[in-house]
């Protein structure tokens, strides 16, 4: 059954499927609301990037255990797009790596990353970013010991994470600072 | 690596998804929080025609903790118990079995109920419920099953539930004990290599009942009742803990795997069980003085 | 690299921690990897595997798979005829015992993964659907899947038709080892087995091809480490000329490592069904696929025997090794670089290194970071730690009196290099690395620590792991400078990066080489159309290579900068600077011009006008550095770990890591080099092992079983560098890349060696799982 679209909704192309195996979806990306009909069993990985253009959230395996693909749900919650159906995710919130910057401006977690040299090739970065900005959320990562407990969810085959761990740190660091 | 085609459908109610399941039998597959079934799909190990989302049933929403037992509701996130701090002071084991399961991602779809069903005899959750004395309650159309956790898990992640049921809940009972646990996996997160959960009651300083669970020795959660017998009655002294330690292997059917060999399972069992042991003693000793 | 019109040392770029400019795009998820883009009316494809180690295809019948819903093509090995050629080995060898390797199998699959038919559909979920609705018809046959299987005496062949097992056979000798042996005061000998890996970059494969009919013109997207030669083979290949093909490697690809700086099968099928189909087609190599398809590296068994003397002078090396080279040659390089890094370090005077490289029913190996030298270091320093316990000295002592000294360069090894010239060390400071990684590690208050640990019930132990490694290979690598005449510097290079940073570190190689702002730099790369010759990014040869090629090009545009700016200018050549913005008279700095003034002029010219004499047009240069021989960079790991003695557990305490790669152009990208490859040494050292069971099916084919290092198992090592500029390129540059991985297997497994030294326990399997060091701990080698 087709909701109604509202004005301003973002409608996603979709792909071709039987009914039975066709639903129609709406939820929030980055604050805008998208509808449209997606095949059940197409992952909310492949609705954000496929359907949705949203290509900053990656695939690296595809079975919820690199990080590659998270984004956050509702907030609070960094979850595996590559392991949620794009159904699932019906009237939640989702926020992706495309939504991080404002006003063409880099996030202090952004700019620490580049000033740690904590990106090589870019692959997993959009995963990790997720993961952080949901995790610092929650409070600031003060130690090394916690911003690697903060990273593990993540595979990196790049930077051997101590730019990382170095970058989050300072972030939360300067934030206590200025507060 | 994409899931084959399949039927979506997201019941609301409890009764609703026991229609569907009845009508559908082993053509459907129960998903929640996906975690464990999301892979299957991924690489076609399975290919269910029909998913039976219960993410939105409303009955099976959230978590109960009175005094006389805690009851975990299928759509309970790992993360929302882990987070409960009631659920934390009550049961401590629960908690330290938790925080080894993957990583706060995956906890944060992934249910208790989900893990309990998937039966992965590696996992946290089979053991811990093994040890805290679980019920799990299975639901269809055909009406309820109250299944013991130590008769739930069958085989290697396959459990009691047939195919047109639901595990609608986990209920442990609250006793007075101790607990711990303690898990070898080659990283953080990972599926253990070996674990052990134990959960010990006392009357005056004896041990009056003791549960030791290890993981990732044998096609399910392995009892190890002879190390059990052994510190029963006894004070958890040193010599009860080693001899614990030493028969706790007693009865495992462990194979050699790429990953370890069954000597080193069989080996680190015991010495897993010697510290979960030592760890309720000094517990037990910093409570009581 | 100081002449007085180079910028003031104040000023220059090369040498300094600059932030990186391609960033930007990454963090924002703005970046376009391969998958990224969009081809408009694409087809996507997927590649049905063989299931069976070994089989024999009696039929394929793909009626099913054609009718399926979305589907547009499948492809089989008849549908392919046309493009059914051998594909030959990257490196070879006059002794190789060569077996056609096809793009796609035909009658026989010799790997799990084995690519056996292409389906070609709307999604990638149909193509995978169509894809399991073909039935092939196969007959399994006996596997071989170990060098162990593989050489003994009635094993199956993996090609039959061939004589034996063995791929090839190599021999290198200096002195006279054999009698050498014989003659040693002391010898010890062991065997170490070093297991199968993959690199795992978190891009896999990636190809899209689109033919455009109007010019003939075929464009190919690869996320590929060598754009030259993966165009090459499909010119040759498809019987085209190398302008007919276009090869991008795109601007962002997610790690390469060396499983991308290969040929496959793929790469040989999916350009050349677009240009059947008429239609763009995508190719992208999900997970499953990178762990049975994508090449493996590793796994090696060793058999070292070392004569010294009784003050611990090493007398003679001999090593006779077992290489997996899997089921065909992609090439040799791996196991050649593993005979000639053998010797390390030292003065050997005998030296006998012997391959016997096999194929197995596994996916093939080639290079893969590393490529070869961990396991020779292996070999090397576990026995140098052997050396040590035997006479009763510390690591460091051993090492230190068998080091090649500073100035015994340039050294003859004795053996030869994988290039097949004399093995040659340019320039080192050996002594250097070995003290200071000493010094910091402070062994005699660890051996302090060690014995009141021990009394605890706590084991600690020590290792060292040292290494020399070949870098800046040739034949030549290349750069293309040009003035755009919107004013601004391209550079453009024929390598390709995946997260080295060459957008940032030659653009200030550039701006110091010319003189202006680094601003008005812009890299480009990879991409065939851009620059008609190079080679590509593997074996840490890129810095060595291509930066000599940027440096002499851009001090040439540069010299016709300042002509082009003192013609118009109206002053003596040597009255201009090119600084800044353009090019200015250094006495009347006002007297200006902008590079977009110049360009105006010599690029763009004005129709008909005739220019003086003295003006150059069309400015632009293109530079190949061909290096006379390879560099050589040098590195040490010093690590301190402690180990559970009742679960086998290892974990690292301090890890010390040294490494000379000459003049650093960017010594925050060098780190960055080191501590990624120091997260693969931690990987390869106690987690990474990529097992196949007998029968050849892989056991750890997914995330879930094997274990790739997260930021909880990498902790920051402490680095320090020591820099001995190589004599061989004009910046004195060495390779980077592989030099954080090299020590660091060897060293751990010495380190844990040394912990369990009093229950003499013996560690000779890597990775140094928990279960191998309870193994070891009861008395068994192995699992």
């Amino acid at each position: 059954m087709a909701e109604e679209i509202l004005p301003g909704d973002t409608v996603a192309h979709g792909t071709v499927a039987d009914a039975d195996q066709r639903e129609w979806v709406t939820l929030t990306v980055n604050g805008s609301r998208q509808s449209g009909y997606v095949d059940a069993r197409m992952t909310l990985a492949d609705f954000l990037r496929r359907d949705l253009g949203l290509t900053g959230t990656r695939l690296g395996c595809e079975h919820g255990s690199c990080g590659a693909c998270t984004v956050i749900v509702d907030h609070d919650k960094a979850v595996r797009s590559c392991l949620m159906l794009a159904v699932q995710a019906q009237g939640l919130a989702v926020e992706t790596v495309e939504s991080l910057a404002a006003d063409g401006q880099l996030s202090p977690l952004q700019s620490a990353f580049r000033e740690f040299h904590a990106v090589q090739c870019g692959f997993c970065t959009s995963g990790f970013l997720m993961s952080l900005t949901a995790r610092l959320r929650e409070g600031p990562i003060l130690t090394r010991e916690q911003a690697r407990e903060a990273l593990s969810g993540n595979i990196c085959r790049c930077t051997g994470y101590a730019g990382m761990v170095e970058a989050v740190v300072s972030v939360s660091r300067a934030a206590e600072g200025a507060a | 690596m994409k899931p084959s085609p399949l039927t979506y459908h997201r019941p609301e109610s409890l009764a609703e998804a026991m229609a569907l399941l009845s009508e559908y039998g082993d053509e459907a597959k129960v998903i929640a929080g996906g975690q464990s079934l999301m892979p299957m799909l991924a690489f076609r190990l399975i290919a269910p025609r029909h998913l039976v989302d219960i993410g939105r049933v409303t009955e099976l929403a959230g978590y109960r903790l009175d005094d006389r037992e805690l009851s975990v509701r299928a759509r309970v996130s790992q993360r929302d118990l882990e987070r409960a701090p009631d659920v934390g002071f009550a049961f401590p084991v629960l908690h330290e079995a938790i925080a080894n399961v993957a990583h706060v991602q995956i906890r944060n779809r992934g249910t208790v109920c989900g893990s309990l069903a998937h039966a992965d005899p590696a996992a946290e959750m089979p053991a811990t419920m093994v040890a805290l004395d679980a019920t799990m309650v299975a639901r269809s159309a055909a009406g309820r099953r109250m299944i013991p956790a130590a008769e739930f898990f069958q085989f290697h992640l396959t459990s009691a539930l047939e195919p047109d049921e639901i595990l609608t809940e986990v209920r442990i009972p609250r006793q007075p004990a101790v607990g711990a646990f303690l898990e070898i996996s080659r990283r953080k997160g990972d599926f253990a290599l070996v674990g052990a959960a134990v959960v010990a009651q006392f009357e005056d300083d004896r041990v009056s009942s003791c549960r030791i669970v290890c993981s990732g020795v044998g096609p399910v959660p392995f009892r190890a009742y002879a190390a059990e017998r052994v510190v029963l009655g006894t004070t958890l002294q040193d010599e009860a803990v080693m001899d614990a330690r030493r028969w706790a292997g007693d009865g495992m059917d462990v194979a050699d795997d790429f990953h370890a060999s069954a000597d080193y399972r069989r080996q680190v069992a015991g010495v897993l069980v010697w510290r979960c042991l030592l760890k309720i003693r000094k517990e037990r000793g910093a409570v009581h003085g | 690299m100081t002449s007085p019109d180079l910028a003031r040392a104040s000023e220059r770029l090369v040498g300094t921690r600059m932030r990186r400019r391609e960033d930007e795009r990454l963090l924002t998820g703005r970046a376009q990897f391969l998958d990224d883009l969009d081809f408009a009316g694409y087809y996507e494809a997927a590649v049905l595997r063989s299931p069976h180690a070994a089989a024999r295809i009696r039929g394929i019948d793909t009626t099913a798979a054609s009718a399926a819903s979305g589907v547009v093509a499948v492809y089989t090995a008849q549908d392919l005829g046309p493009i059914l050629h051998d594909l030959p080995p990257k490196v070879t060898h006059p002794n190789l015992n060569r077996q056609t390797r096809l793009p796609i199998a035909t009658d026989r699959v010799r790997y799990v993964g084995e690519p056996v038919a292409v389906v070609i559909a709307d999604t990638r979920y149909l193509a995978e659907d169509a894809a399991e609705l073909i039935d092939v018809d196969y007959e399994p046959l006996p596997a071989v899947a170990s060098t162990g299987q593989a050489l003994a005496a009635g094993a199956a062949l993996v090609h039959e038709g061939s004589e034996s097992n063995v791929a090839v056979h190599i021999v290198q000798q200096a002195g006279d080892p054999d009698t050498a042996l014989l003659a040693a005061p002391h010898v010890v000998t062991e065997t170490f087995v070093v297991t199968r890996g993959g690199g795992h970059s978190m891009e896999g494969r990636a190809i899209a091809a689109r033919f455009e009919p109007a010019t003939g013109q075929l464009t190919v997207w690869d996320a590929t480490q060598t754009p030259h030669y993966v165009r090459q083979m499909l010119a040759v290949l498809y019987g085209m000329t190398e302008d007919e093909i276009r090869l991008i490697a795109p601007a962002d690809i997610g790690g390469g490592f060396g499983p991308k700086a290969q040929f496959y099968g793929e790469e040989a099928i999916i350009p050349w069904i677009a240009m059947q189909l008429g239609a763009p087609v995508k190719w992208i190599e999900d997970r499953w696929e990178n762990f049975v398809s994508a090449t493996m590296e590793r796994a090696q068994t060793h058999r070292v025997q070392v004569g010294f003397d009784d003050e611990g002078h090493l007398l003679v090396l001999k090593d006779v090794f077992e290489h997996d080279q899997g089921a065909y040659c992609v090439g040799l390089q791996v196991p050649t670089i593993t005979m000639s890094t053998l010797p390390g370090p030292y003065r050997i005077p005998h030296i006998h290194s012997e391959l016997i490289a096999c194929y197995t029913n596994m996916v093939p190996t080639s290079s893969l970071r590393g490529a070869g030298r961990p396991q020779a270091v292996v070999a090397m320093e576990r026995m140098m730690d052997r050396v040590a316990e035997r006479l009763g000295l510390e690591p460091d002592e051993v090492r230190r009196r068998n080091l090649i000294q500073p100035g015994d360069f340039p050294y003859a090894v004795g053996l030869l290099f994988r290039d097949g010239s004399p093995l040659t060390y340019d320039s080192g400071d050996y002594p250097a690395l070995l003290d200071e990684a000493a010094r910091r590690i402070d062994i005699a208050e660890f051996r302090v620590e060690q014995a009141r640990a021990r009394t605890e019930g706590r084991l600690l132990g020590l290792g060292f792991g040292m290494f020399v490694e070949g870098s800046g290979l040739g034949p030549y690598e290349g750069a293309r400078v040009r003035l755009t005449n919107g004013g601004r510097i391209l550079v453009l290079l024929a390598a390709s990066p995946q997260g080295q940073g060459y957008e940032t570190v030659y653009a200030q190689l550039a701006a110091d080489a010319i003189g202006v702002s680094i601003d008005l730099i812009e890299v480009r790369h990879g991409d065939t159309a851009l620059v008609p010759f190079g080679q590509g990014t593997f074996a840490s040869r890129v810095t060595a290579t291509a930066g000599p090629a940027v440096w002499d090009a851009c001090r040439q545009l540069r010299g016709d900068l300042a002509a082009a700016g003192a013609s118009m200018l109206g002053v003596p050549l040597d009255e201009v600077e090119v600084t800044g913005p353009g090019v200015r008279v250094s006495w009347a700095p006002r007297r200006a011009l902008t590079l977009r003034e110049i360009a105006a002029v010599t690029n763009v010219g004005r129709h008909g006008m005739s220019l003086p004499d003295d003006l150059p047009v069309a400015i632009e240069r293109t530079a190949y550095f061909k290096p006379r021989r390879a560099v050589y960079s040098s590195g040490i790991h010093a690590v301190i770990v402690e180990v559970d003695a009742e679960t086998g557990k290892v974990a690292v305490v301090r890890s010390v890591l040294g490494h000379d790669c000459g003049t650093m152009l960017n010594p925050l990208l060098v780190e960055g080099q080191m501590l990624g490859g120091y997260a693969h040494g931690i990987g390869n050292a106690l987690y990474e092992e990529a097992v196949y069971g007998p029968d050849g099916q892989p056991q750890a084919a997914s995330y879930l079983d094997y274990a790739l290092p997260t930021a909880l198992e990498v902790d920051r090592p402490e680095l320090f560098h020591v820099e001995s500029p190589s004599p061989l390129n004009p910046l004195g540059v060495k390779g980077a890349g592989e030099g954080g991985l090299i020590p660091v297997p060897a060293a751990i497994a010495n380190a844990v060696e040394d912990a369990l030294r009093p229950f003499g326990a013996r560690i000779t399997q890597l990775p140094v799982t928990p279960s191998r060091v309870i193994g070891a701990l009861r008395g068994q080698d192995g699992a």
